[in-house]
């Protein structure tokens, strides 16, 4: 008979702290770290506030309990301070800023789509045709699916080899809903879903330098992609 | 024994009618299948069960914000989410300027800022067709789009100036309980970059078959509900890192998911 009031008491503590749980997450901020302004130790941080031993400036807040890494090397209009994590097709786990250091030209695109996709693709295939051989290496051509539920890394595994985009320039990403919508913002892509395999959504295809910088972004179907090669070609090496 | 096991029953009971008990500052809406302006082919939407924030955001809640998440603040807050405009109406980092009251509703946010805001309470934005499903209520009606008392409610708000200096909660409540979703300030939805209408009128005549795969099936259902129109304008001519003087935001939560 105990052991049955035990259970309870401890049902009753599991729920307790079950309804809490919310609040608690958004108080726990107890992880706080301080690094020189200047940094003069390199990463040297300190658990309490004070002055630097080296340049006795004002220990700053360091910042790295947010989502968003003050990455010193990325500017502020950088992609790569998106943290969300993708999947390419290979199914490897990745977030954009390992996309650093090439070229990006990137399109969201969904692999069931049948109309206005395959011209995208076809537009994407043109692009990189008409770059010489020695600068590829240093461009990634990327295909962000704005259907994660559909698009698994198999599925976009199977798109490439269709489409023939499946060498090393070419990835495709898979992310989750609120990383996608987060990216499509970013780009300033819309897209609606119609039905449940079908969406409307902007063509767009948008240049970003190593740095992960707009540079350039060509909107339409078909359209003269001129610019957009001149673009390519002046940011890389 | 039995008697126990009754009364351990009981206590379950009454912990499901706990951990499912609305969250503070919330009020549940009880999803439903309606036919939004701009909908799908088949016009018809579904809502699901989900809470919404019974007011908007007020400045005071977004200082409480950024103290504790500093990126938000002004002067750390990055281009890539906020234009220059974020914030406009703060002196400093932590401070409004003092012709603002604390207890209006917080604007001159971007969507990136506000999505963050709800996910660091452990809540999301409202969609487009969540938003709307509420919005369609009155003080006394779930659907009050057919009464034209509704409409002109709403447009003589539109046309009244600076409505976003007022405080929250002036507005007598809706149906479901939600206050100020007309008559403050227009509000951040979650997926407004799914309205594919563009800014120009011209080209919104010709579906602009090559900017937008498939736009011809966006078709508005309801041609006299010109407030719904504006909204879903304004919705479609935003970018994710504009602020505005007139734009605020709330939260919601999905039902059912115990945290």
């Amino acid at each position: 008979m105990k052991t049955l009031k035990y259970i309870g008491i401890l049902l009753l503590f599991f729920a307790a702290f079950q309804s809490c749980n919310s609040d608690k997450k958004s108080n726990d901020n107890s992880s706080e770290v301080y690094q020189c302004p200047m940094q003069c130790e390199g990463d040297k941080t300190y658990a309490e506030k004070g002055s630097c031993p080296v340049c006795k400036m004002d220990l700053a807040l360091n910042d790295n309990t947010s989502k968003l890494v003050d990455d010193p090397i990325i500017s502020e209009e950088s992609i790569f301070n998106l943290t969300s994590i993708w999947h390419n097709e290979e199914a490897k786990a990745i977030q954009l800023k390992d996309l650093k250091g090439k070229t990006l030209v990137m399109v969201m695109i969904y692999t069931s789509c049948k109309a206005a996709c395959p011209r995208l693709v076809a537009d994407m295939r043109n692009i990189e045709s008409q770059i010489p051989d020695e600068k590829i290496k240093n461009i990634q051509f990327v295909m962000v699916s704005i259907d994660p539920e559909t698009d698994s890394p198999e599925k976009l595994k199977a798109f490439a080899k269709e489409n023939f985009m499946d060498d090393a320039q070419w990835t495709f990403l898979q992310g989750n809903e609120s990383g996608v919508r987060e990216f499509a913002n970013v780009l300033s892509v819309k897209y609606k879903e119609i039905s449940p395999i079908d969406f409307s959504h902007s063509n767009i295809i948008s240049v970003f330098n190593s740095q992960g910088e707009l540079k350039h972004q060509q909107e339409g179907l078909g359209v003269d992609n001129k610019e957009t090669i001149a673009t390519i070609l002046e940011i890389t090496p | 024994m039995k008697n126990h096991a009754f009364r351990i029953l009981f206590t379950l009971l009454v912990f499901q009618t706990l951990m499912h008990s609305q969250s503070k500052g919330m009020v549940s809406i009880k999803g439903s299948r309606y036919i939004p302006l701009y909908g799908r082919d088949a016009t018809v939407v579904e809502v699901k069960d989900f809470e919404m924030d019974i007011y908007p955001v007020t400045n005071r809640e977004y200082v409480d914000f950024v103290k504790k998440y500093p990126k938000w603040q002004k002067s750390k807050s990055i281009k890539l989410f906020v234009d220059n405009s974020y914030l406009a109406n703060w002196k400093n980092d932590l401070e409004l300027k003092d012709s603002e009251k604390p207890e209006s509703p917080m604007t001159y946010v971007s969507w990136f800022a506000a999505k963050d805001y709800c996910e660091c309470q452990g809540k999301r934005l409202p969609t487009v067709d969540e938003w709307e499903y509420v919005a369609m209520a009155d003080e006394t009606t779930k659907d009050a789009r057919v009464k034209p008392s509704y409409n002109q409610q709403i447009l003589s708000w539109y046309e009244a100036p600076r409505s976003n200096e007022n405080k929250i909660g002036q507005h007598k409540k809706n149906a479901w309980g939600v206050h100020d979703l007309h008559g403050l300030v227009w509000e951040w939805t979650l997926d407004f970059n799914s309205v594919l209408i563009t800014g120009e009128s011209r080209k919104d005549v010709d579906k602009d078959s090559d900017l937008f795969c498939g736009s011809a099936s966006i078709n508005a259902t309801d041609l006299m509900n010109y407030a719904a129109f504006m909204r879903y304008a304004i919705r479609g001519s935003l970018k994710a890192k504009y602020s505005m003087k007139n734009l605020g935001f709330r939260c919601v939560k999905d039902r059912n998911k115990v945290k």
